[in-house]
């Protein structure tokens, strides 16, 4: 039950189809009420059972129709630790407690812009429904995947057929990235903090709105524990810390205090 | 002893309120219910300036458990009054601040500053912060030390608002301390906080959860036993409306929901809605 129409609700949802890809496992969730309000960028807390009280937070990287269902949320799980892997093995029909959608979404530019994005391993999943908006828009898009190895770059096939411009670079995508910055108006970045210190950096000296979808270790996930600090620096140059669940996770890249960050 | 014994006096129109730090600052929790139909709301615990918090990582998974060592993140009171409080107070919840102080002169300010603030209903002493020491606070694991933060507070608090002691489920000292902070002028005390425990890097931190919970009840039934004219809000490790129903039958009056808010955050609306139905069954219902 939720109090509130366009914030995010608590769901038990049916985990409706799984499927193995690469690295990753891709899990369609009926959760009702969570795709309908769902933003590039927005993510959902799972919570993963056997005692385990604090959630697991996925980007949602798909929205649509599915087996009679209007909009199932699709996510990307990387088996990383006990919860990843006890969701990575649910069988289709278990239910899961969902709450979404989470955070900040990525800021569209007004108008048509060239649009570099960066994504990285299974963090490419929040850029999946950002490409899709800023096409819409007219806007360019040229994306940079990014992976350990070949297991672990998102769907690189799909997102050929349909963002276009796709490069993919195993290992190290900073070069990939510097190649494409002259072209680019605005970055979205959605990859390892590594990566987001690098393009943070690259962009810092030139004239391009930049965004980036943080991952830090979330708890509640849903702004209550102060559990995922954020060091920020306002427009006035004073140090805050903010939550990255709730003030985030898209950040401006230029707002976070990188060398506070730990 | 001035304990609250009877309705009057008793500001909470349910028996279910949120535990300190696990609310956000109200507008989170108020997402996935109404905080009106709580007992109260209870803020995270307050101090008189900003507080940047600890480094992470501040929560780890224990058990049926959580560790926490947040460092008390807090905007400081005089931006906690103007930014965040009136729409706390809009929400119609019934308002509980928590604050925490270095010194018995800072718990003395606070007490007075929010007490004074329009639509606090109580404000809650943190007597029990699992590391008071590196957070720099008062130290006030004495029942001495405790009961003079409380009468510190209760100088300089505005009459009608009342003031609820909150101390450690440490069921050695715990009725002893719950003695002491009544009769330096607790209107209530809440029994039970994250109890000090360490993060796996062996920072000071607390921990909260199921994993506490036996230990809170027996607190709670210590001190009901002991004092059965003070008011007790039991909490640790209140996940479901049979949870609290233990606390309340061992003596509670009231209970407040914590760690479970960041599993769940509409379980505090459900116990309360269904202890709710206990108190008014429905028509044609035994009773």
């Amino acid at each position: 039950m939720t109090a509130s129409e366009n914030g995010p609700t608590h769901v038990t949802a049916e985990l409706l189809a799984t499927k193995s890809v690469g690295a990753f496992h891709h899990l369609s969730l009926v959760a009702p009420g969570v795709g309908e309000r769902s933003r590039p960028g927005s993510f959902v807390a799972v919570s993963v059972g056997d005692g385990h009280l604090a959630r697991r937070a996925f980007w949602i990287h798909r929205v649509g129709p599915m087996g009679g269902h209007r909009a199932v949320v699709e996510i990307v799980v990387e088996q990383r630790g006990a919860g990843s892997r006890a969701l990575a093995t649910l069988p289709v029909g278990a239910r899961v407690a969902v709450t979404g959608p989470l955070g900040r979404p990525f800021a569209l530019p007004r108008g048509p812009a060239r649009c570099l994005l960066v994504g990285e391993g299974y963090a490419a999943s929040a850029l999946t429904t950002l490409a899709e908006r800023l096409r819409e828009r007219g806007c360019g898009v040229r994306l940079v995947l990014g992976g350990v190895d070949d297991d672990h770059v998102l769907e690189p096939l799909s997102a050929r057929r349909s963002v276009g411009q796709v490069e993919v670079a195993v290992g190290d995508l900073t070069a990939a990235v510097v190649r494409a910055l002259p072209e680019s108006d605005v970055v979205y970045a959605a990859a390892t903090e590594k990566t987001h210190r690098f393009v943070a950096g690259a962009v810092a000296d030139l004239d391009v709105s930049c965004q980036v979808a943080l991952e830090r270790p979330l708890t509640c996930a849903t702004g209550l524990c102060h559990g995922c600090p954020v060091p920020v620096v306002d427009d006035e140059g004073g140090a805050h810390v903010v939550r990255a669940c709730v003030d985030g996770p898209v950040f401006r890249a230029g707002r976070v205090d990188w060398a506070a960050m730990s | 002893m001035t304990g609250v014994t009877d309705l009057d006096g008793w500001p909470f129109a349910n028996p279910v309120l949120t535990a300190s730090g696990c609310g956000g600052t109200g507008r989170e929790l108020g997402s996935y219910g109404d905080l009106g139909a709580l007992g109260g709301f209870v803020t995270r615990s307050v101090t008189r300036l900003a507080r940047a918090g600890s480094a992470p990582p501040r929560l780890v998974e224990s058990p049926s458990g959580l560790v926490n060592a947040i460092g008390m993140q807090n905007p400081g009171a005089e931006a906690f009054l103007h930014d965040e409080l009136p729409a706390l107070v809009d929400t119609g919840a019934a308002v509980v601040v928590s604050i925490a102080g270095h010194s018995l002169g800072e718990y003395a300010e606070l007490s007075r500053s929010v007490g004074r603030a329009p639509g606090v209903t109580a404000v809650e002493v943190n007597l029990s912060a699992p590391d008071p020491m590196g957070s720099g606070l008062f130290d006030a694991r004495e029942p001495f030390q405790a009961a003079s933060v409380v009468g510190s507070c209760r100088r300089d608090l505005a009459a009608g608002v009342l003031l609820i002691a909150k101390i450690r489920s440490d069921v050695a000292r715990v009725v002893e301390t719950a003695r002491a902070v009544v009769e330096a002028g607790a209107d209530a005390v809440v029994v039970g906080n994250a109890l000090p425990a360490a993060m796996p890097d062996g920072r000071a931190g607390g921990l909260s959860g199921p994993a506490v919970r036996p230990q809170a009840l027996r607190c709670v039934a210590e001190v009901a036993a002991a004092l059965p004219d003070v008011a007790i809000v039991g909490c640790g490790g209140i996940m479901d409306a049979a949870d609290a129903r233990a606390f309340l039958a061992a003596g509670a009056r009231a209970v407040q929901v914590g760690t479970a808010l960041f599993h769940d955050p509409t379980t505090a609306f459900r116990i309360a809605r269904e202890l709710g139905r206990d108190a008014d069954p429905p028509p044609g219902e035994d009773t």
